[in-house]
């Protein structure tokens, strides 16, 4: 169940005073993610339209199983489908201790009353903030669209990223 | 219709996520008071209502460093 009710928050192409920010989400880490929908998340609210465009390790954070699963057709996607897993096996880019440190800072985040990357997400979901998977990375991992979560509005590859971004500022993370 | 919201515990971005989508929750012409701290929520909060084109009635200081910011929709 969503902690936040869903709306038609964000602002849409053509609007007087459009801001835009659109987020190239590379990495799969812990830390890089909860940078990626702390300003996601915050510049939708401040009334930007904000992009996401998921790739490589980044579409852990957006799969259906959060946990590890062996998704993927084929026998070597199932396997990095499995050790890459999903937003809840995100490891942190330092001081990971083979998978501890993650917990230890959804602990102090509920602690000082800091949103978890877990909610994050689902404040991106209900902002309708515009999630993209890359085609390419898709393809390599041997996933579908259905392997991630509905919110996901498409999938696409550099050409319409590149048009959908046009005028705004995009970061790659 | 007056709505309350309370972001005095909350940290960025939810202060700004949390505002937002109570306003587009709300209906046009409702109020929605905010309770807010001094900082970077009471400067930027009423600032981006007022860009996305909603109404800032009122700003008081309620106590110490919590402010009460009043938006119309």
């Amino acid at each position: 169940m969503s902690l936040f009710e869903e709306t038609n928050a964000s602002p849409k192409s053509g609007e007087a005073n459009h801001k835009k920010l659109s987020l190239i989400a590379f990495s799969g880490d812990f830390d890089k993610l909860t940078a990626v929908f702390t300003l996601a998340t915050g510049a939708a609210a401040v009334g930007y339209e904000v992009n996401i465009f998921f790739t490589f390790w980044g579409l852990d954070a957006i799969k259906k199983k959060e946990g590890r699963a062996f998704i993927g057709k084929g026998f070597l996607p199932k396997l990095f489908g499995f050790f890459m897993g999903g937003v809840k096996a995100a490891p942190v880019s330092r001081l990971n201790f083979g998978g501890l440190s993650p917990k230890i800072f959804r602990y102090m985040m509920r602690k000082n009353n800091v949103a978890t990357l877990e909610e994050l997400i689902e404040a991106a979901k209900a902002l309708g903030i515009n999630l993209y998977v890359c085609e390419m990375a898709m393809h390599i991992l041997g996933l579908k669209k259905d392997d991630f979560i509905h919110e996901v509005k498409d999938v696409l590859g550099v050409a319409t990223f590149l048009k959908i971004s046009e005028g705004g500022r995009t970061l790659f993370i | 219709m007056i709505h309350y919201l309370d972001i005095t515990k909350e940290h960025c971005p939810m202060t700004f996520v949390r505002t937002k989508l109570k306003l587009a929750q709300i209906d046009k012409g409702d109020i929605l008071e905010v309770l807010l701290t001094e900082g970077e929520p009471l400067e930027n909060v009423p600032q981006s209502a007022t860009e996305q084109g909603f109404k800032v009635l009122n700003v008081e200081q309620v106590e110490g460093i919590v402010y009460r910011v009043t938006i119309e929709k």
